[in-house]
């Protein structure tokens, strides 16, 4: 499987979600933002990071680079696109996703790991992971806290869009098990042809034992499935 | 021609940045202190004699890029 991942001034997981995709035996390039052309991708990557110093808004600038033109065409044409943490705030900035990231309720940057239940297990970025599992996993971010309009979540619980909510170990899913303030704990969501995932946690920081755990590792083979 | 576009959170928009601003000003002492709401400001400046024309300028700058119309609201004056 060939994946691309878009670096934006700024960026600065980019080299670890090409370390994981190249674990998991994917065919990656990198492309700079300036670049007018993608190389041929069947998952197109927007990392974490503060890209553009988080000018204006949180990936508000890095949604109107040279490279987005492209990513929004792929995107439409099917490509599978995964936005992590700064690469969600980009994906709703240039309308892919609805909805926005707003500042964390406690006005704090949290890093921290933290407990996501998968919500929907039935995707191309989940089929390996079991309904309501519970991971593991890192967020590391200031603006997390997702908001949208009422209609827009409506569609996200009809047609089970909510791809991860926070919980706790248990999985209970509660205002104290929330970290970021986010509307119904969301921690990431589909699209509604569920070829675009945008999410706060970082999969591509759990993919080794030596340093964390494995709880990422199945959303990356479940896209090579 | 000179503007300014001044951004605010909508109504029912959380805005905690000014609430934490709002309380420190009554911490103070600042007891008739009703209500803060954060935004932020730009002064712009365009190439365009007609003021209808370039207000309609400044408009297209806020929906492409300077305004999130989802939880922001802008308002654009001449000065």
């Amino acid at each position: 499987m060939r994946s691309s991942v878009i670096v934006f001034p700024g960026s600065n997981c980019d080299r670890d979600i090409a370390v994981a995709l190249e674990k998991m035996q994917f065919k990656n390039q990198m492309v700079w933002h300036k670049e007018t052309k993608l190389p041929k991708s069947d998952l197109i990557v927007l990392p974490g990071g503060f890209s553009y110093g988080d000018y204006l808004r949180s990936g508000a600038i890095a949604g109107k680079s040279l490279i987005i033109d492209e990513v929004i065409k792929e995107a439409n044409a099917g490509c599978l696109i995964l936005g992590i943490c700064n690469g969600f705030q980009i994906l709703t900035e240039t309308g892919l996703l609805k909805g926005t990231l707003l500042r964390n309720k406690n006005l704090k940057f949290i890093n921290k790991d933290v407990h996501v239940k998968v919500i929907n297990n039935e995707t191309k970025f989940s089929n390996k992971y079991k309904k309501n599992q519970i991971l593991n996993i890192n967020i590391a971010h200031n603006e997390g806290n997702y908001f949208t309009n009422s209609k827009h979540l409506d569609q996200l619980k009809k047609d089970n869009l909510i791809a991860f909510k926070y919980c706790n170990e248990d999985g209970k899913i509660n205002e104290s098990t929330n970290p970021n303030g986010s509307l119904e704990s969301i921690a990431g969501i589909y699209n509604s042809k569920k070829n675009i995932l945008g999410m706060m946690p970082h999969p591509e920081r759990m993919v080794e034992e030596i340093v964390s755990n494995k709880d990422g590792i199945n959303l990356f083979s479940s896209l090579l499935s | 021609m000179k503007f300014s576009v001044t951004v605010t959170l909508k109504k029912d928009v959380l805005d905690p940045q000014g609430k934490v601003v709002e309380n420190t000003l009554m911490n103070m002492g600042m007891k008739d202190l009703r209500n803060i709401r954060q935004g932020k400001y730009f002064q712009i400046e365009v190439d365009e004699n007609d003021q209808s024309l370039a207000e309609k300028k400044i408009d297209l700058m806020c929906k492409k890029l300077l305004v999130n119309l989802i939880i922001e609201d802008y308002k654009i004056n001449k000065i």
